[in-house]
């Protein structure tokens, strides 16, 4: 029998499985050795509640599942339950699974505004849907909720990285985790000292364009806020990483270099050691804008 | 006694929903919906978020079209900043919109849809998908796959990100494109369009063949369509007018930013997705199947039947055969697949066109911007219809209000209506089975929601 493989998406865009189709060769090839059980963007395999009714899904049992996707609701709660039951080893799929991801910035307010901004409308007199029920306090990373046995974070992961853990896990080959961080795989030039100021990204970097991108400037040195130094690598696989080969700054969308890190923490420090003010910041909580789960961001309380 | 029959999830769709069935006592399908919950949040927690980061943050939304909601963002911030975008960096935000239009359209029809009707409604769930095509017409899906790979990897490799963009910036764009990479990216346009034209010429063979048959057993709604144009009445992607017309043909023509003067968002208690309605209709909202009112549609069907014509000749050949079959405007849910079909002909043209304008590689790409106080409207026509994004800024640039109007919302008033006509004339013949829930979820399928 070939190896099972079983898709959810709970708190998520679906970029992660996008992701996964994107690794073309790589998808075929795998298709040639795993059989997939459960896929609801794929495949039709629906949820059958169990027989004794207690309001359980259940759903097939696989050797390994992929969870894409933070929870917000008691229904992603149920489905996150009942794959961490039906599989031998369970995948946080994507930065929202294992540290909350974009999503996760509405931690920084209670539920209810939310709610509230959603559906008020232009009176403030809307009224909040009843399907609305359900909503947990906030957007918790799936290894807040259940165990977790391997972590593959990214907005979107790199294709080929995902095909690679799965081979890998199929293969009982170890798998090991890069302790890299952005910086560490990016090609620009750097100085030592650079801007004192920080800017906001409202003109383009300075740079050649006729020129490849190790002849460009750091980006933090050139005083723009760019998160390599605090961000897991391997977006770009064995080139540079993505946004920097776009000419943008990083934002994080890895998670932290180290599991349990603190992006925005680890960026104050990161600014500070270069020498960077950064009292001009605007809007720091938004460091955390990959990993605002494990409750790093929180509702602020109010001054009365 | 009354039951609900439930189908949970819908699936092969690009995101979370379920259809719940209602039987009253004697067996007859009393209501039947199409619900929808998750509650986002992004027009709540980008306030107060400086609004040029806005773009990388709202792609999020989707990562089927990251691309549709960055630059939708990046138009409605260029509007708050009052910054006017370089000619260059409209033509490189085009081309990004136009090849994420494409691997959307492959990945729809061939990886979402086409089971349906390659493999047959009755067939077995563990083969009705992308591995069973795989395991039928082994060439034909790796073909797809390949193609649908290739248009992703071209964004990638000119604009760093295919999945959650960043390269679209307020003011333009964030790189020139070099000589080189003009070259290589005609190259592969070509090998897509070359595709386009193929997957037409199969589709109507293999697929469309199968519709007059399905599109009897599932019915069809009578609604108007949302669309844009140019001033020609061409059909457009990135830019242009909307044009909202009704049942019987008629239009009035509106640029994005008075979208409120004309529609209008309604909530549901059984769905969080809100619902729009044309407000400018005078008849307000009702999902009443026998007499719908205010509801429209969006999307690839509706696109072709508000334009006049395509401005590109492979996609105007196709559409003029398309209108000669079905008229204008065609009102059967499954020929969405078909309008689908052209549309991607047409994105594959227009790539090619933009590569051939000579400003396509000046390195003037970028208008520097100010933060400041105003209010931007930005819209583009995503894959799954229109898609309008709407800012207020304060003085620092942070944002203070947003309204988000996403293609699937203007469709979810008729997706409702054409769920419960299915579902009513299904069961009225046949047995609950998996084969007639599935024939339910065509239904809903060929809006791509």
């Amino acid at each position: 029998m070939r190896p099972r493989l079983s898709f959810e998406w709970l708190h998520a865009c679906s970029g992660c499985e996008i992701s996964l189709l994107n690794s073309g060769e790589g998808l075929l090839g795998l298709l040639e050795r795993v059989e997939i059980v459960h896929f609801p963007l794929l495949m039709d395999h629906k949820y059958r509640h169990r027989a004794d009714g207690a309001g359980e899904i259940d759903l097939p049992e696989a050797e390994i599942g992929l969870v894409s996707g933070g929870v917000a609701s008691e229904e992603h709660l149920a489905v996150l339950q009942a794959m961490r039951k039906s599989c031998t080893t369970l995948i946080g799929f994507g930065t929202c699974a294992t540290h909350g991801g974009i999503p996760a910035l509405r931690n920084q307010r209670p539920v209810a505004d939310a709610l509230q901004t959603v559906f008020a409308g232009a009176d403030g007199q809307g009224a909040i849907p009843a399907a609305m029920a359900g909503q947990l306090d906030r957007v918790y990373s799936i290894d807040e909720q259940v165990k977790v046995d391997v972590s593959l974070p990214g907005c979107p992961p790199r294709p080929e990285t995902i095909v690679e853990v799965i081979q890998a896990l199929l293969d009982r080959d170890s798998l090991q985790p890069s302790e890299k961080s952005v910086c560490e795989t990016c090609p620009t030039m750097r100085a030592g000292k650079g801007q004192a100021t920080v800017r906001r990204f409202l003109a383009n970097a300075e740079y050649d364009p006729g020129e490849p991108i190790d002849k460009m400037r750091c980006l933090l040195e050139q005083g723009l806020v760019c998160m390599g130094p605090v961000t897991a690598g391997g977006c770009g696989g064995k080139s540079a990483p993505l946004c920097i080969r776009a000419r943008v700054p990083c934002r994080g969308c890895y998670g932290p270099v180290r599991p349990g890190g603190n992006q925005l923490l680890d960026m104050l420090n990161a600014l500070a050691s270069n020498g960077m003010h950064h009292r001009d910041l605007v809007d720091r909580p938004s460091l955390l804008r990959f990993s605002g789960a494990h409750g790093l961001l929180r509702p602020v309380r109010r001054r009365n | 006694m009354p039951q609900v029959i439930s189908i949970h999830p819908v699936t092969r769709i690009e995101g979370h929903a379920r259809i719940d069935i209602h039987l009253d006592e004697s067996g007859r399908v009393s209501d039947a919906r199409l619900g929808i919950s998750a509650l986002r949040g992004f027009e709540q927690f980008v306030v107060g978020r400086p609004a040029e980061e806005i773009p990388r943050i709202v792609n999020r939304i989707c990562g089927i079209c990251p691309w549709m909601h960055h630059l939708a963002a990046v138009k409605a911030i260029d509007g708050c900043f009052g910054v006017v975008p370089t000619p260059t960096g409209h033509l490189l935000r085009e081309l990004c919109q136009v090849l994420a239009h494409i691997h959307d359209k492959i990945l729809h029809f061939f990886f979402l849809a086409a089971p349906d009707f390659v493999l047959g409604p009755n067939s077995d769930y563990s083969v009705r998908n992308i591995m069973g095509l795989v395991r039928r017409e082994p060439q034909l899906a790796a073909q797809v796959v390949r193609m649908r790979q290739l248009a992703q990897m071209m964004l990638e490799r000119f604009a760093g990100k295919a999945i959650h963009p960043v390269a679209g910036v307020v003011g333009g764009f964030a790189k020139p494109m070099s000589e080189e990479e003009r070259r290589g990216l005609a190259a592969d346009g070509q090998a897509l369009l070359d595709f386009a034209a193929f997957a037409l010429d199969y589709a109507k063979g293999a697929v469309f063949d199968r519709f007059r048959e399905d599109c009897n057993t599932l019915g069809t709604i009578t609604t108007g369509f949302l669309g844009t144009v140019d001033d020609g009445g061409n059909l457009r992607l990135y830019d242009g007018r909307l044009r909202l017309m009704r049942r019987d043909g008629g239009w009035v023509e509106f640029p994005a930013s008075e979208y409120e003067h004309y529609l209008a968002e309604q909530v549901e208690p059984w769905s969080s997705a809100k619902m729009v309605y044309a407000k400018t209709w005078n008849e307000g909202f009702s999902l009443d199947p026998d007499a719908p009112r205010g509801v429209y549609r969006v999307n690839t069907l509706a696109r072709l039947n508000v334009c006049d014509r395509i401005a590109t000749p492979k996609a105007q050949a196709a559409l003029e055969e398309f209108r000669h079959e079905f008229g204008r405007p065609a009102q059967g849910t499954l020929l969405y697949h078909w309008a689908r079909l052209i549309e991607l002909l047409y994105a594959c043209e227009r790539v090619l066109e933009l590569l051939a304008d000579e400003r396509i590689t000046d390195p003037k790409v970028r208008t520097s911007a100010s933060p400041k106080a105003g209010r931007g409207i930005g819209h583009v026509e995503a894959p799954r219809g229109t898609l309008i994004h709407d800012y207020a800024t304060d003085d620092k640039g942070c944002i203070t209000r947003a309204n988000l109007i996403v293609g699937t919302t203007h469709n979810i008033a008729p997706m409702n209506l054409s769920v419960r006509q299915a579902a009513a004339r299904l069961l009225d013949e046949g047995e609950v089975d998996d084969e007639l829930l599935n024939r339910i979820e065509m239904a809903v399928r060929a809006y791509d929601p």
